[in-house]
């Protein structure tokens, strides 16, 4: 059921969400067109609409930059569920990767390729220590990691604003954020001559997904840490350190999300933010690792198609379509994974023929 | 007489193999019908096919002579067939009677759950069928025999009249038996049908009327169990003469491997379960440890292992006091342990068969380098493992392990621990769920690895396999060594009564003469 299984549901489950957008879209009388003519709009910045304009580089790039913080963070959410974890405190780990980063990049200095590479460490540790706490709690207090991760989400909401206002010198002309980091720490844009924000952050995203892969499949450690997720009791049997292997997974779990504040601040923003709200890039790694089946190559592409949909979303108005339908669509997607196990019970009985793993 | 259920032709195939090739099954009406079969032979899949679990490739099915499709579960229980799984699917935070409602919940007034009527009816048939069950008792407080009778009880409160057993005495001890044995006779009597799959020859003469041999997902034959005898049927399932007896040799025990002093452990509930326990085992023989179930031959276990905290008294290895040390320092001074429970200690049922291999030893030189596992030789260790200990799968090294039958779960945690083993062999309930073939060769390996000069710690709750396989035996009672013997100075009685605490007998010391 593994592998195969999970690709097949991810693409039953992204078709039946697209259906669902076109069928929302034709029952409030607009043109269900309109919504593929902005999907591939916001892919390669071709509008069906107007053949004979060529290809615009800005909406692919524009495209990839949206995908960046969903794929780290959705990299943090299948660590977790790969060694039997639940991190939804995407979020706060992702608000302080972004303030520790800010710390850095205003009070550290150092060189260009040195600056951001420690603002990324920062951001890292952060994260990191931030997915630590519930990782103790979980392990010798056995507090379930999702109570803990959600209280965690808000203080770090309060935290980073409280430590923004306090220790970074403030914008005058905002109020409310930092001034602008040193030229040497800022990450800079790969934009091909467009107004795009992409940047070198993609660099960053690579590697760690190289590195979620190498030490999920190939490692000991990775080993130790899915035993550990998969059966407590048998690890402990094989003599494993499970207690240090919950907290080293929610460790390195947080950490995800907090290189992908890091990456954010420090190629987007620029300067120290206090946050009005949740970004939603932690709960978005949810969905992308779900629908990315938790494992590297999958969260590539659902983070690919994740950060497509974002964007269409801001695209879609452009074509007289909600751009709730997009977040819709979303959900759908999400839906269906989530209730895999009706697919995979329909399939059983559809298809008598096949034996499947139960 | 009419066949209560007709199975033709049944097909079932898996991804890399066929677990039910064209096996055709007809069970008369209120007989007990046996599934004879090695381990993986197909016995579970065709169960679960019966009972809705699995959808069959081919073949077809009837109930009372009526073809039926058995879509689901609720399907089945439609039609009357019930099963009792290995694995009981039990709440344990609930009482009795409020797990057997469980999914038809009876209404009172006003919409209410209506218990004590269902604790009436509960009882009623618990003593139609002398089953002395306790509606108002906990789960978690009874023990598993309790709980397979919980189980049994499940069907009959919903009318079934078709009751599956698979292996339903593998957990059981030997008292439990007999009593499970008289209850299926009681529900003959009582108009039922019952399947029964188990490997232990002598219940299949003791109860059923007939039994079915399956082979490799093949059908051999349909016997009359009162026209043949064990040996005739084992030979029919392995397809070839089977040892019963034991051959075994003079051991040459040396040194003292593993040495308790005084041990002192409590069990979960702060009570001391192990009390005063001392013990030597030598490298070179098998010591056997008798004792009826729940005695602390668990809470022993646990000790030794490192898996239980040890209240007072030492534990030595070779002469090192490893008391306190940590479960896998103790692997690394060369202790193996065969668990109790497969499924909680022993396996990573979600891994693939191969990574199960290298649970302990996935850091070991052998299996990395520099943090990383080397699959190469991952692979080809699980490849030797597989054809040397004959674990059968769909797809070998890379099944996933939930997918293999129980008896070769149970072969593969045997074949790595005895290969792992160094200096000392902690064996609990070795041969549970396995195959009369398959015990034969387990028993052989356990007698050569005593002859290679390991300490071997026996812990069964069959006193056959005690007395076949052990040098000296102990016997816990009440968590106190109560008898230490010589094998060759005792017999059953003598242990029989050691083991109810009627006798009291220390005479097996290592500076006696045997
Ligand atoms: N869900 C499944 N997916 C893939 N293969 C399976 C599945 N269930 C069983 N098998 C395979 O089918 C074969 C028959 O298994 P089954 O459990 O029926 O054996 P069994 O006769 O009950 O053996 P045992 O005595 O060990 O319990 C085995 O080789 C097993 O690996
Ligand atoms: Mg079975």
């Amino acid at each position: 059921m593994k592998k195969v299984n999970a690709l097949k549901i991810s693409l039953i489950a992204v078709v039946f969400g697209l259906l669902t957008g076109f069928l929302i879209i034709a029952v409030t009388n607009r043109n269900p067109y309109n919504l593929v003519v902005a999907l591939v709009r916001s892919m390669a910045g071709f509008n069906l609409l107007k053949p004979d304009k060529p290809i615009n580089v800005l909406y692919i790039l524009n495209w990839f930059l949206e995908t960046m913080p969903i794929i780290l963070t959705g990299l943090s959410v299948a660590f977790a569920f790969r060694t039997g974890l639940f991190n939804i405190g995407g979020e706060g780990q992702y608000m302080l990767g972004c303030t520790a980063a800010a710390y850095v990049a205003l009070f550290v200095k150092a060189p260009f390729p040195l600056h951001p590479i420690l603002c990324i460490l920062a951001g890292l540790i952060a994260g990191g220590i931030w997915g630590f706490i519930p990782g103790i709690l979980k392990a010798f207090k056995n507090i379930h990691e999702v109570v803990v991760c959600i209280m965690l989400n808000y203080i770090a909401w309060y935290l980073t604003s409280w430590f923004v206002r306090a220790y970074l010198p403030i914008n005058p002309n905002t109020g409310s954020s930092s001034i602008n980091f040193p030229e040497s720490a800022i990450i800079p844009t790969l934009n091909f001559g467009t107004s795009s924000q992409f940047n070198y952050g993609i660099i960053v995203v690579v590697i760690a997904l190289v590195i979620f892969h190498v030490v999920i499949e190939k490692t000991t450690f990775g080993y130790s840490l899915r035993a550990t997720g998969l059966n407590f009791e048998a690890a402990r049997y094989a003599g494993m350190k499970t207690k240090f292997n919950i907290c080293s997974s929610m460790f390195i779990s947080g950490a995800f999300s907090g290189i992908a504040g890091a990456v954010t601040i420090l190629g987007v923003y620029h300067y120290g933010r206090t946050f009005q709200g949740f970004d939603g890039y932690g709960f978005d790694g949810i969905s992308v690792a779900l629908v990315g089946a938790s494992n590297g190559i999958g969260i590539l592409f659902s983070g690919l198609l994740f950060g497509l949909l974002k964007t269409t979303s801001n695209n879609l108005q452009l074509f007289n379509i909600p751009k709730e339908v997009g977040e819709l669509i979303q959900g759908a997607i999400i839906f269906v994974v989530a209730a895999q196990y009706i697919i995979i019970y329909l399939e059983e009985k559809l298809s008598k023929k096949k034996g499947e793993f139960k | 007489m009419s066949y209560a259920i007709e199975m033709l032709n049944i097909t079932k195939v898996f991804p890399g193999i066929k677990a039910n090739d064209n096996i055709t099954l007809r069970v008369k009406e209120n007989s007990i019908h046996a599934l004879l079969g090695e381990n993986g032979a197909g016995k579970s899949t065709l169960m679960s096919i019966l009972f809705g679990l699995y959808q069959p490739t081919s073949g077809v099915i009837k109930v009372n002579g009526k073809e039926v499709s058995i879509t689901d579960p609720n399907v089945a229980n439609d039609l009357g067939i019930g099963m009792v799984h290995q694995h009981f699917k039990l709440i344990e935070s609930f009482t009795v009677t409020e797990n057997i409602i469980l999914g038809l919940e009876p209404k009172g007034k006003f919409g209410t759950l209506d218990i004590k009527s269902a604790a009436k009816k509960v009882k009623e048939i618990s003593e139609l069928y002398g089953l002395e069950v306790d509606p108002y008792a906990k789960i978690d407080s009874i023990s598993v025999g309790m709980q397979q009778r919980v189980e049994i009880l499940k069907m009959l409160y919903r009318n079934n009249n078709i009751l599956i057993f698979d292996e339903p005495t593998a957990v059981l001890t030997p008292q439990e038996i007999q009593d499970l044995m008289k209850i299926m006779k009681n529900l003959i009597k009582e108009g039922k049908t019952i399947l029964l799959i188990t490997h232990k020859l002598k219940e299949i003469k003791e109860v059923a009327d007939e039994c079915t041999v399956i082979r490799k997902g093949v059908g051999i034959a349909t016997i009359d169990v009162s026209k043949t005898n064990e040996k005739e049927m084992a030979e029919m399932m392995v397809g070839r003469a089977v040892n019963f007896n034991i051959d075994k040799n003079e051991c040459d025990p040396k040194d003292v491997v593993l040495s308790i002093k005084n041990l002192f452990v409590k069990n979960f509930k702060g009570l001391n379960a192990v009390k005063d326990f001392s013990l030597d085992v030598r490298a070179g023989e098998i010591v056997g440890l008798a004792g009826i179930d729940g005695n602390g031959q668990s809470e022993l276990v646990y000790a030794l292992t490192g898996m239980t905290k040890i209240e007072s008294g030492n534990v030595y290895l070779k002469g090192e006091d490893i008391t306190k040390y940590s479960i896998i320092d103790r692997f690394k001074k060369g202790m193996s342990h065969i668990p109790e429970d497969r499924h909680k200690h022993g396996l990573v049922l979600d891994f693939e068969l191969r990574e199960n291999f290298v649970l302990h030893s996935y850091n070991n030189k052998e299996f990395s380098s520099t943090g990383f596992i080397k699959y190469d030789k991952v692979n080809s260790y699980a490849e030797k493992l597989i054809s040397e200990f004959d674990v059968r799968s769909g797809k070998g090294k890379d099944s996933l392990t939930r997918s293999m039958s129980g008896g070769n779960q149970q072969k593969a945690i045997i074949a790595r621990e005895i290969s792992e083993a160094k200096e000392l062999l902690i064996i609990v309930q070795p041969t549970r769920g396995l195959d009369v073939g398959a015990i034969e060769y387990i028993h052989s390996r356990i007698l050569k690895e005593r002859d290679n000069g390991k300490a071997i710690l026996l812990v069964s709750l069959e006193l056959d396999e005690i007395m076949g396989l052990s040098d000296r035996i102990a016997v816990i009672h009440n968590g106190e060594i109560s008898g230490l013997v010589y094998r060759k100075n005792t017999d059953e009685n003598e242990i029989g009564l050691m083991m109810s605490g009627s006798l009291h007998k220390v005479g097996g010391e290592i500076n006696e003469k045997g």
